[in-house]
């Protein structure tokens, strides 16, 4: 399938999730619903990096977390800025410190890039708990509007929808990605750089183009928490969550394609809903760092993989 | 005339040890150059100064009368230096085809003139599999080759990148007599067509069947630099190198 | 602010000692990562499994914290055999897929950190001993024996160990395999035994590190992450292999962290070890003592 209509099929799909959604009219299913899809946005943008080109952010809470205080931000600064906008700033501003990150360490080996991403989930924690602006430790609060703008009734069905949106572009950016040159490239880079190089690939220039990228669709996809959870302190903005659920989802559902995370975000982010409301919320928790490393012992291809089989 | 490349006074060291001390080495174009020497002598390392995997420290080199010095190695690559390493480095994940779209779609379309586009992407690369004897195997993975396969697979994707220079790294080691009578009569093909070939080997046989003019380098230095059967004879390089 | 010589000395000498700590934290990443090349971001999670022995081994059993560690040396240097043994089979004996092994270990630190809060809960935990609160006075100079104590015996590891591989035959065995692994090979040594030992030996360390983590600070769970910047920026910029130049890189940071701490406020801490590994990546990528 080509590619537009590959992006078309995915908004059919989309607006029949939708649309089922709001004739099902249940508050609950709209909060769980917008989990999952955010974390196929999180877990696609990680893919992008870490499994089509090979280089492994651990710092996923960074990049999401400067798109949800950027929204804090602007939400203070100003309070009508319309959502989607926000959202684009949140994924410029993380894709800038990606771009930073990048060329600080991408000339040296993947694993000391990797290293630095985790000091810099560090770091940025440090510096968003020392910023008073955004309420440092104590966190701060950012009132969800009443009524949805555009499509009426519940906001959150309105955050839902702007998250359907992303979840759309993204998906149909990493799927165009994979049959383009680009991809290629990137591949190429994954499977062997010096190859790579050797045979006329820009190594760096790509690398710095899939952090870039990766790291702008997480803040993109961080940027509507405030709305959603209402309430954003460091401890929460940063939990190491979103870390694990990012990479261990795309590495159970599958690295080598777009429907890897999907098929990783459905059913872990599934498994986890049904853990919490039936065990515990601790529980939960600890099921998509088991899960991934069992995975990766056992079936390093995946979900997707494994159906995949041999050429 | 102008040299094709032109290495001048390089010199590499690792930390305390120095593995390439002042080579002059130049190479003409269209010539068939062999380069020998005993393992650890630094062949490697000087191909990979030459091709700007490593960085050298001192001295130059310069290709098509332009300095490389500091560029990186695909930059080289699209002004048309190709390389074959020693353990053949396939991209594990594509398949052949793939393996060879990967020089055609980062250097042959880089250069601009004479990119190629689109469904005749694919034909030049079974083309290309064609010309090494590999075209039934198109579409499998490189795992599912065999040691001689590798080797040639190697060799097309360096060719792939349309190189004016091709340096070939022990290309044949571990091969059979007929194996590397089919590599030699590829390189031969090859610089036909006008490629300049430099051929690193410790192959004596191939060597000597492939060279225009052959030197040898031992412990970093080069030793000899001339007509095969001259140096093959010269008694330094009969003894660091060639034993009785 | 006003800042006398007093207070900048004292802490210079408090960084001093808290360097000899931070030795303590990556005494263990120097052998995984420095000589094995494996890279186990999840050796603060063993810390903290170390600080939490040392926290039930002195509220219920009353015994020093060290003793606790020490006693505890065994189980954590079999722990980390067998962590080396699945992390060989799955990901060291196949292709190298760095990708794969680097989540393996994100894992078990995440799985660690998680199950210690199901367990003990986030609230901060201390232990008591003698030598926690009193200080040394000499002079001009405060040595808090909290922090004395736990240098001591930082330092007392990175001799024994570095003695252990310089003297022992097991010990060159781990510099040999570190260097050249084909070449122990040929002299018909197993290197795979041998790199299991040696990171049973790094996992080991983690138990006592974690004592001395414990002494100097109330640990939760969560604050394992705050170390891993720290430990791998104090490898690299010691330089990999060197485990001087790891103690050198450890008491710098430890120094510059307490200066930062002093003159601009605690909460910025964290964030000095960053910038020494960028700093360090950006400049010098081999450290200061490295091969």
């Amino acid at each position: 399938m080509r590619g537009a209509p590959f992006t078309l099929v995915l908004i059919a799909v989309a607006a029949v999730i939708f649309g089922l959604a709001r004739w099902l009219d249940n508050s609950y299913a709209f909060f769980a619903a917008y989990v999952v899809v955010q974390y196929i946005v999180l877990g696609t943008a990680w893919n992008i990096l870490g499994g089509y080109t090979g280089y492994v952010n651990f710092g996923i809470t960074a990049f999401f977390a400067i798109g949800a205080y950027s929204t804090v931000v602007l939400h203070k600064l100003v309070p009508a800025l319309p959502l989607p906008v926000m959202i684009v700033v949140g994924g410029v501003v993380a894709g800038i410190v990606g771009l930073g990150t990048g060329y600080l360490t991408l000339r040296l080996r993947g694993v000391f890039f990797s290293i630095a991403t985790l000091a810099l989930a560090v770091v940025v924690q440090t510096l968003i708990t020392n910023w008073d602006f955004v309420g440092g430790a104590r966190g701060a609060y950012v009132l969800r509007p009443r009524y949805a703008p555009l499509i009426g009734g519940e906001y959150m069905q309105y955050l839902f929808l702007i998250m359907l949106g992303l979840c759309v572009l993204v998906l149909a950016t990493a799927r165009a990605i994979e049959r383009s040159a680009l991809g290629f490239g990137f591949a190429a880079i994954r499977d062997d750089e010096a190859a790579a190089e050797a045979s006329g690939v820009p190594t760096l220039r790509l690398k710095l183009m899939a952090t870039a990228l990766s790291g702008g669709f997480m803040g993109m996809a961080g940027a509507p928490l405030p709305f959603y959870v209402t309430y954003l302190d460091p401890a929460s903005g940063f939990s190491l969550n979103y870390a694990v659920n990012a990479i261990a989802m795309p590495l159970i559902g599958g690295t080598s394609s777009w429907l890897g995370p999907v098929v990783g975000a459905v059913l872990v982010g599934g498994l986890q809903e049904y853990l919490r409301v039936t065990i515990s919320s601790a529980v939960n928790v600890l099921v998509a760092g088991v899960l991934m490393v069992v995975f990766v012992i056992v079936a390093p291809q995946g979900i997707v993989g494994l159906f995949q089989r041999k050429r | 005339m102008t040299a094709l490349l032109q290495v001048e006074g390089l010199g590499k060291r690792f930390g305390g040890f120095v593995a390439l001390d002042g080579i002059e080495l130049e190479v003409r174009d269209g010539e068939r150059l062999g380069l020998i020497g005993p393992n650890g002598s630094g062949k490697s390392t000087l191909v990979n100064c030459i091709c700007g995997t490593l960085r050298h420290e001192m001295g130059s080199v310069r290709f098509a009368g332009e300095a490389m010095d500091g560029l990186p190695a695909h930059e080289r690559t699209h002004r048309g230096l190709a390389r074959s390493f020693q353990l053949p480095r396939p991209f594990a994940s594509l398949s052949l085809a793939e393996n060879l779209r990967i020089p055609i779609l980062y250097t042959v379309n880089a250069r601009g003139a004479g990119a190629i586009a689109g469904a005749a992407i694919d034909v030049r690369c079974r083309d290309l599999l064609g010309e090494v004897g590999l075209a039934e195997k198109a579409d499998r993975l490189p795992r599912d080759l065999t040691q001689i396969e590798m080797r040639k697979l190697e060799l097309a994707r360096a060719m792939a990148a349309q190189p004016k220079l091709l340096i070939a790294d022990e290309a044949m080691a571990g091969l059979s007599h007929t194996e590397v009578d089919e590599i030699v009569t590829l390189l031969i093909r090859l610089n036909g067509q006008g490629v300049t070939v430099i051929m690193i080997e410790h192959i004596m046989r191939a060597v000597m069947d492939f060279s225009q003019r052959l030197a040898v380098l031992v412990a970093g230095k080069k030793i000899a630099d001339g007509a095969p059967r001259d140096v093959v004879r010269d008694p330094e390089v009969v003894r660091a190198y060639l034993g009785e | 602010m006003d800042v006398s010589f007093d207070l900048l000395m004292n802490a210079v000498i408090s960084g001093l000692l808290l360097g000899g700590f931070y030795a303590a934290v990556s005494i263990g990443v120097a052998i995984s990562f420095g000589m094995l090349d494996i890279v186990n971001i999840a050796h603060p999670a063993f810390i903290l499994l170390g600080s939490y022995v040392a926290y039930i081994g002195n509220t219920v059993f009353g015994i020093d914290p060290i003793l606790a560690a020490v006693i505890a040396l065994p189980a954590f240097y079999v722990l980390g055999m067998a962590v080396y043994q699945v992390y060989y089979v799955a990901f060291e004996r196949r292709d190298n897929q760095s990708l794969r092994g680097l989540s393996f270990f994100f894992g078990l630190l995440f799985i660690t950190e998680v199950t210690l809060v199901l367990i003990f809960g986030v609230d901060y935990r201390s232990v008591e001993a003698r030598y926690i609160g009193p200080s040394l006075h000499l002079g001009l100079f405060d040595l808090p024996l909290r922090l004395l104590v736990p240098f001591l015996v930082s330092m007392a590891m990175a001799i024994g160990l570095q003695v252990f591989l310089s003297r022992s035959f097991l010990g060159r065995a781990i510099q040999a395999v570190a260097q050249d692994q084909l070449a122990l090979r040929l002299m018909a040594a197993n290197p795979v035994r041998i790199k299991r030992i040696a990171f049973g030996l790094s996992i080991a360390t983690a138990a006592l590190a974690g004592a001395t983590l414990i002494i100097i600070q109330p640990v939760e769970p969560s604050i394992g992450r705050e170390y891993i910047g720290r430990v791998f920026a104090i490898c690299v910029l010691g330089g990999l292999g060197s485990f001087a130049g790891m103690v050198i890189a450890a008491m710098t940071l430890g120094i510059v962290e307490t200066l930062t701490s002093t003159l601009f406020g605690p909460s910025w801490a964290p964030a000095v070890s960053f910038g020494v590994l960028l700093v360090t990546l950006a400049v010098r990528p081999s450290g200061i003592l490295g091969r």
